[in-house]
């Protein structure tokens, strides 16, 4: 097991927006947290990522667990002047080692941006943005990868092609995926888990057996 | 011109002033603080007048005004939804104050003229030092927190999702910012200091696509403005603020069209 979760609640100020939530991850699992808009599906990943603390109840990563993380929202606007390379490179020191510099190479390529390393992240498509996102993610060398709705903005190829990277990086580094989406088709395409979250609580199984209950 | 001393130690002085307000340029405009470089322009007019009837140095004045001038509207900006008008009050605020201190203080209109429009004349040897220490000062403030800076002010949502501490960096940085419009105003004025604050580092962006190339760039533009600017006041006895703007915005103009015509 790679995290539990334990009778998490969370409000705020007197809004519920889940009560005790129970579920468990494998390591290695592939989970869609699915859930229509405002489930408080960015809520829960937030709370898990520690960046916000829950109203009551507790979880556990395994202690081995090293977290990357994509998040929803970036501020990104088409004047935004950084390279995709240099934006990658926010997420290192001041001074790039020749490692370091190596370990950016890696991820550009096997994010399949070495080719557009210089282009400017505001002039990137949108799926060349999120690729940039989560090789800046990686370069903190996960063994679990959490996305919230990666593919939300992307168009059809774009999504494919996102999708096949998170799909490499689960079979090839073994890498533990939580992909945050409302695309039920997206998700029983590449995921194997899910978690659905609504009306403040949480159901969990194989996403082959997943009933979409909400359209 | 070098032979007078004056135009030495503005020369030196202004040298510094644009390596500082070039380097903190290039975050005021990531961070999207060119209003607050605005403000505290007008903060630091205040202070300067309050100076004057203090009796106490003008730079010292504006350094203690534009510190409490930015702490304040940083806060207040952080948890206002109405940034734009709360900066607009504060500013009312201190420029009606500097108005009644230069008048109860009694000061010419010479040195009212001075503080807003800037002078190269006013500069002494010690004035010089009193720059390159502060500016000194500035960017080692900068280069403690250089790599969290960059993060925060190139990419907030993935710095504070690596629970980076953004509020202590974004403090760091008005304390750098509000010096740094102090240290300007001396060559500038408080009135067109937030131009060295500002238009270098944008036309930064339109070259460079690392943080170290647009500072490089920025340094730059804002070293040819003084320079120029100096040699051209010293020539024509105009003065030396109106020839800075007039470069720096022809300087951002020329990049801008170049930028437009590369994107079409
Ligand atoms: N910081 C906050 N303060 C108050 N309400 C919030 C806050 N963050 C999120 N919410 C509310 O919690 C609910 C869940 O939001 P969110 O977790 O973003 O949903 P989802 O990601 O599933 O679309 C929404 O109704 C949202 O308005
Ligand atoms: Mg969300």
């Amino acid at each position: 097991m790679i995290l539990d979760v334990h009778n998490l609640t969370m409000k705020f100020d007197n809004r519920t927006i889940f009560q005790d939530l129970d579920f468990q991850l494998q390591e290695g699992s592939m989970t869609a947290l699915l859930g229509p808009n405002g489930a408080g599906k960015t809520t829960l990943i937030r709370i898990l990522l520690g960046m916000l603390a829950p109203t009551a109840g507790s979880f556990q990563f395994d202690e081995h667990v090293k977290l990357g993380y994509v998040p929803q929202f970036r501020n990104i606007d088409p004047e935004y002047p950084l390279s995709i390379r240099s934006f990658i490179e926010l997420n290192g020191p001041l001074f790039k080692s020749k490692q370091f510099k190596q370990e950016v190479d890696h991820e550009l390529e096997e994010m399949n941006l070495t080719s557009i390393q210089h282009t400017r992240m505001g002039e990137a498509s949108g799926g060349q943005k999120q690729r940039a996102y989560l090789a800046q993610a990686l370069l903190d060398k996960p063994n679990m990868i959490v996305l919230d709705e990666a593919t939300a903005s992307l168009d059809p190829s774009a999504k494919e092609e996102l999708m096949a990277l998170i799909q490499h990086l689960n079979k090839k580094h073994g890498m533990t995926v939580l992909f945050v989406t409302h695309d039920v088709p997206l998700a029983k395409k590449y995921m194997k888990e899910y978690l659905y979250l609504d009306h403040g609580t949480v159901q969990a199984g194989k996403i082959a057996d997943f009933q979409e209950v909400y359209s | 011109m070098l032979q007078y001393a004056f135009m030495r130690y503005a020369f030196y002085a202004s040298t510094f002033i644009a390596i500082t307000c070039g380097v903190v340029g290039v975050y005021v405009v990531a961070r999207q603080f060119s209003f607050l470089a605005h403000t505290l322009s007008e903060i630091g007019f205040a202070g300067a007048a309050f100076a004057a009837f203090a009796g106490i140095p003008s730079l010292w004045g504006m350094i203690l005004f534009t510190l409490l001038g930015s702490i304040g509207v940083g806060e207040l900006t952080l948890h206002t939804d109405q940034k734009e008008s709360s900066i607009s009050a504060i500013s009312a605020l201190f420029i009606g104050l500097g108005v009644l201190f230069l008048s109860i203080s009694n000061s010419n209109a010479r040195y009212a003229t001075s503080i807003l429009f800037g002078s190269i004349i006013g500069v002494d040897l010690q004035d010089v030092y009193q720059l390159i220490i502060l500016s000194l000062i500035v960017i080692v403030l900068l280069i403690l927190v250089a790599r969290q800076l960059n993060y925060d002010s190139f990419d907030h949502i993935g710095a504070a999702s690596h629970h980076l501490k953004t509020g202590l960096v974004s403090l760091v940085f008005l304390i750098a910012l509000a010096m740094s419009v102090s240290i300007g105003s001396q060559i500038v004025g408080s009135l067109l200091v937030f131009i060295l604050l500002t238009l270098p580092a944008s036309t930064a962006r339109y070259l460079g696509k690392s943080i170290w190339s647009m500072i490089i760039w920025s340094v730059a533009f804002a070293l040819i403005g003084v320079w120029a600017g100096l040699y051209l006041a010293y020539v024509t006895n105009w003065p030396v603020t109106f020839f800075i703007s007039i470069i720096e915005v022809a300087i951002y103009l020329l990049a801008y069209g170049l930028h437009q015509l590369k994107r079409n």
